[in-house]
């Protein structure tokens, strides 16, 4: 028993020698950490949100963007496998299948009721190879094939919803960048708070002749690995928040992912460096601006 | 050697500028593995000289030279290493109260960038030097006021310094302990450390007779 204590004794000591400056108690392995694991939860967020972002369009570009419907009158329905073979003919048509009549009335539904007898156009769908193509020779020759068959092209919309998400990206890049600046700001008040409460312990250091670097060194070792701490917590927290979100927007994305593997685990992955390194810089900055007025 | 040529020194007054002058005109030299007296009374200027010889404070104008490197304000990488050769006493020990007796000693070993083997050797011999084997462990807050001038002192000449600065060192301590300590300092002066100690105690002075510097409000009034 008393070989622990003494043991335990000789820890505490080789412990504090290592950290002459008392950082270990100046700044604190509580505040610090909180407020970087907040902020790297915020970060993990934005981020997820900008990736989310970037996806959808992705998506409504290359999905929904090349997906354009024809219509034919329902005096027309009869030629439906001359439209499939006309389409299916064309070079800038990558697939084309005609809607189930089935399917159209249940879509309806909801609008229309219960209503089997109304007439309802016959419906095709299909996919461009490209997005850019113009769809009105498409048009062209399939009205003068079939009269009466229209052509719609949901480029329009598609082009609304990605400026959108462009949108939602660029205002999820800005939430990044102000969590970064408060995560600075932060980093520069906790540094100055620990500079004032170890101020005596600086100018004796300084005058046993410790260097800029060392001093500021010993600071940003402490500071960097209390941020990374604090965004490894923030960022382990995300996870859970990330993947619910990922299950909700699943349908939208298609509906084929888990919400596990859509995560983004790279961002996640580097939030913690990222943040010691953020949290490192700054206090080497703050320590070493603070130094100067020492001689 | 220490050298002094016409060496003033001003402190920051609150409104940014330059107080009045805390030191005036000092030109001075102390030859190296002298002994020096620093004699005055409170606020004459003694801690201010000292603090310029262990150069937490440059000068604000004249020409300072401390173990043979002119001090240069546009140098100031140079200092840390300089300030490593020079042994501090504080007048109020300066010891940091998280550290145990030993680490305070080896304070000054480690900043020098010594191996953590090698350390315990010279500690130990500076705590038994000073009359604290056994309280390796302790912290300062456990120790008396002559015992943790003793740890200030031993941490001061750890290093074998060239430079022995030494702020009022008996303050703290019976006349015994600090006809001790004198004792302790004269033997490094004779191992080649120049030293100097400011003192307002004229029969330490008389104990141990030596060349001195007399300030008063700042300037030199007596060397010899």
């Amino acid at each position: 028993m008393a070989d622990d204590r003494n043991q335990g004794a000789v820890a505490r000591r080789i412990r504090r020698a290592r950290d002459p400056l008392g950082l270990k108690r100046a700044l604190s392995d509580r505040l610090l950490p909180g407020l970087v694991a907040a902020m790297a939860l915020l970060a993990a967020l934005a981020l997820a949100g900008s990736r989310g972002a970037e996806a959808l369009k992705e998506r409504w570009q290359q999905g929904a963007a090349a997906a354009v419907t024809v219509q034919l009158p329902p005096e027309q329905a009869g030629r439906m496998e001359d439209a499939m073979a006309l389409l299916r003919a064309r070079p800038e048509v990558a697939w084309a299948e005609p809607v189930n009549p089935e399917r159209m009335h249940e879509l309806l539904r909801p609008w229309l009721g219960e209503v089997p007898a109304l007439p309802l156009p016959s419906v095709l769908e299909l996919r461009l190879h490209n997005t850019a193509l113009d769809p009105a020779p498409l048009q062209r020759a399939l009205s003068d094939a079939i009269p009466g068959a229209e052509v719609e092209a949901h480029g329009i919309w598609v082009a609304r919803l990605a400026a959108l998400a462009r949108s939602v990206q660029g205002v999820a890049l800005a939430v990044l960048a102000l969590v970064i600046g408060v995560a600075v700001a932060v980093v520069a008040v906790a540094t100055r708070a620990g500079l004032a409460s170890r101020r005596q312990a600086i100018e004796i250091l300084h005058d046993l002749g410790a260097t800029q670097s060392d001093i500021a060194g010993r600071f940003a070792r402490r500071i960097g690995l209390l941020a990374a701490g604090g965004a490894l917590a923030g960022a382990a927290i995300a996870v859970p928040a990330l993947a619910a979100l990922s299950g909700l927007a699943a349908p939208l994305a298609g509906g084929m992912v888990q919400p596990w593997s859509a995560l983004p685990w790279l961002d996640l992955a580097l939030l913690p460096p990222v943040a010691g390194l953020i949290g490192w810089a700054t206090a080497q900055l703050s320590v070493r601006r603070w130094l100067r007025r020492l001689p | 050697m220490v050298r002094f040529t016409a060496v003033g020194l001003r402190y920051p007054s609150p409104d940014g500028g330059l107080g009045p002058e805390a030191l005036s005109d000092l030109t001075f030299t102390l030859p190296e593995g002298s002994f020096t007296w620093l004699l005055g009374t409170s606020g004459a200027g003694k801690s201010s000289l000292l603090r310029l010889l262990y150069l937490a404070q440059l000068p604000t104008h004249g020409t300072l030279e401390v173990l043979g490197h002119q001090v240069r304000p546009d140098r100031r990488d140079a200092l840390p290493a300089l300030r490593r050769r020079i042994g501090v006493v504080f007048q109020d020990f300066r010891l940091l109260p998280y550290l145990s007796a030993f680490d305070n000693v080896a304070l000054p070993l480690r900043l020098a960038g010594r191996s953590e083997g090698s350390l315990r050797p010279d500690v130990t011999e500076m705590l038994r030097w000073v009359g604290l084997q056994g309280k390796e462990m302790s912290l300062p807050e456990q120790l008396s006021g002559g015992e943790q001038q003793r740890i200030a002192i031993a941490r001061a000449v750890v290093t074998r310094p060239a430079l022995l600065v030494a702020d009022e060192p008996t303050g703290n301590l019976d006349s015994h302990q600090a006809r001790r300590l004198l004792a302790l300092l004269t033997q490094m002066n004779r191992l080649g450390t120049t030293v100097v100690v400011a003192t307002h105690s004229e029969d330490l002075v008389a104990q141990f007779p030596s060349p001195s510097l007399r300030l008063e409000a700042g300037r030199l009034v007596h060397h010899g």
